[in-house]
């Protein structure tokens, strides 16, 4: 007996292996390579509508603000002083002046014919609060109220402010449905992504079982673990591949027919920013071969302990 | 070949029981206490009824089952000293023959062969050089490419035998090589087991055809209920005999016609 203990990766021979398998396997490896395109289609659909969901929630809760009003007869260094004490505020992320000019100017712009007939401007002196989290809207709101204090104005933040936008309730609404939806988007991808999961290691090790006595005999023979593994980790990658390529070109099919049409018809559709089309197929082309492939080498333990 | 006849001197053992015993998880005991030892270049039938332990003897050997209690030493090793992962290299030292074939039922005769030798990194060259010289032995040379279902099941057993061969181990196991095939086809697979015996290997054959291996006068090893209750290493038959007066001897009390070797 010569020792042969050299490393032996033969990575031809290998290959070799797995195209004979899938050759001599055909039914199952079919089944794998159908679940890994469906899947990945539903995955393909869903990443870009959590994205299209998940960016709504967020463009709705970026435009909440508080809106803080100055006395009418406030001088441009109160304020200025104002927009200081606001600024040094906790949470707030940028505040913008509008002066009674700007505003009026806005205002006409939307509505010429209303504002055409007003001889002086009624507007106030407007400070626009962006909080850095929508949810840090109301506790701004109260800093600049004055928390708790229900007499007539003097603990507001300045002398100067005369009142603070009320939408409450809107904003609170805002927040408990924008919430709602960010969780369930995400619930449902890792659902997805476990059910994904959960179904290709099912099939291979469905194809794997009805390959369990020709790989007691491999072992029976002297094969170290690793060479009776490496041709199914190389199958499970070529099948994840294929199988990610067939879903790429469905989605790619149906974006183009479809979705590119609508979109360019209507531009509601295309305003949330999703992921693009190559990022897209490259997460796909690496989550099926990853999936498969280490679902191929992990299922096949069991197997092996002869 | 260099046999001394006589008392088993422990290191000249290729195999070795000491006191080996292992019992199964459902409680049947599947070797009680077994001691027994095989020297180089024998030719040993194990027999005993269903049940018996001759099967777990092989596993134990090929390490696939592990005793409770006693020690087993193949060429001097102790199998309980080998690890998990070397179980593989120490069993291509060892060819293992089984009542159902176990050949892979998608590749060729040739192919079959040809996978003990891929599993041990052998190169193309030497795989076409060993391959059909082992599957000549074995008479299997218009078969090469042929898949196992196309084949008797006496060809079948032959494929097994060439794949076990074709490392040219020095241990060669049959477990019930000949329990699935008729009288005159276990015939040629012992003359195949014996001839591969009288290049030096050792052979271990377990069986429970009596009516055989009373006529082959080999040392026989009885087990009964996981116990070694024979073991006649007499001098009764000649070591040395041809494979044809091996062969003849087997035919005698069926018929006596010559045979064809």
């Amino acid at each position: 007996m010569k020792p042969n203990v050299k490393a032996n990766f033969n990575f031809a021979f290998f290959l070799r292996e797995s195209m004979r398998a899938m050759r001599r396997n055909a039914a199952p490896s079919f089944a794998a390579l159908a679940t890994v395109t469906v899947t990945l289609i539903v995955v393909g659909v869903f990443i870009p509508i959590v994205q299209a969901t998940r960016g709504a929630a967020d463009s709705v809760r970026a435009r909440v603000e508080v809106e803080v009003y100055a006395k009418e007869r406030a001088t441009p260094a109160a304020d200025a002083r104002i927009l200081a004490e606001l600024k040094a505020l906790p949470n707030v992320q940028k505040v913008v002046f509008e002066s009674k000019a700007q505003a009026l100017a806005a205002a006409k712009k939307q509505d010429p014919a209303a504002y055409a007939l007003l001889s002086s401007n009624p507007l106030p002196d407007t400070f626009h609060i962006y909080p850095s989290n929508a949810n840090d809207a109301l506790p701004i709101r109260q800093a600049i109220l004055g928390v708790g204090n229900k007499s007539d104005g003097h603990a507001k933040l300045d002398r100067e402010i005369a009142t603070v936008s009320n939408h409450t309730d809107d904003t609170q609404k805002l927040l408990t449905v924008t919430r709602f939806v960010t969780i369930t988007a995400a619930l449902l991808a890792a659902l997805l992504t476990i059910a994904s999961v959960l179904l290709i290691g099912n099939t291979i090790r469905l194809s794997l079982f009805a390959r369990r006595r020709e790989i007691e005999v491999m072992k029976l023979v002297g094969a170290t673990d690793w060479f009776i593994r490496w041709p199914f980790v190389i199958e499970g990658t070529i099948v994840g591949a294929l199988g990610a390529v067939g879903a790429i070109v469905v989605l790619g099919v149906t974006k183009l027919a479809l979705l590119d049409p609508l979109a360019s018809n209507w531009t509601l559709i295309a305003a949330p920013r999703t992921i693009s089309f190559i990022s897209l197929v490259l997460v796909l082309v690496l989550s099926g071969v990853c999936v498969s492939a280490l679902g191929s080498g992990m299922s096949l333990r069991r197997f092996l302990r002869v | 070949m260099p046999n001394q006849p006589g008392p088993s001197a422990p290191n000249n053992a290729v195999i070795e029981f000491r006191g080996v015993s292992l019992r199964y998880d459902n409680g049947h005991a599947g070797l009680d206490q077994a001691t027994f030892a095989i020297e180089r270049s024998d030719f040993v039938f194990m027999i005993g009824s269903t049940g018996s332990g001759k099967s777990t003897v092989m596993r134990l050997l090929i390490k696939e089952l592990e005793p409770q209690d006693g020690v087993i030493r193949v060429a001097g090793r102790d199998l309980s000293s080998i690890p998990r992962k070397q179980v593989p290299f120490y069993r291509r030292n060892i060819g293992v023959v089984f009542q159902d074939f176990k050949l892979l039922p998608n590749r060729t005769v040739y192919d079959n062969v040809a996978y003990a030798l891929q599993v041990t990194g052998h190169s193309r060259r030497e795989i076409r050089e060993k391959v059909p010289d082992v599957l000549r032995l074995t008479g299997l040379s218009t078969k090469l490419h042929n898949y196992p279902d196309q084949l008797s099941g006496g060809e079948q057993q032959r494929v097994s035998i060439a794949r076990a061969f074709v490392n040219h181990p020095p241990l060669l196991l049959a477990d019930e090589p000949t329990g699935n095939l008729d009288p005159e086809t276990s015939i040629d697979i012992m003359r195949l087991l014996y001839r591969i015996n009288r290049t030096g290997t050792t052979v271990l054959v377990a069986t429970h055809d009596h009516a055989m291996v009373d006529k082959m006068r080999r040392r026989v090893l009885e087990l009964s209920q996981g116990r070694i209750v024979r073991d006649e290493a007499t001098g009764l038959y000649e070591r040395d005999e041809s494979t044809r007066e091996f062969v003849s001897r087997l035919r005698t009390g069926d018929d006596d016609r010559p045979d064809g070797i």
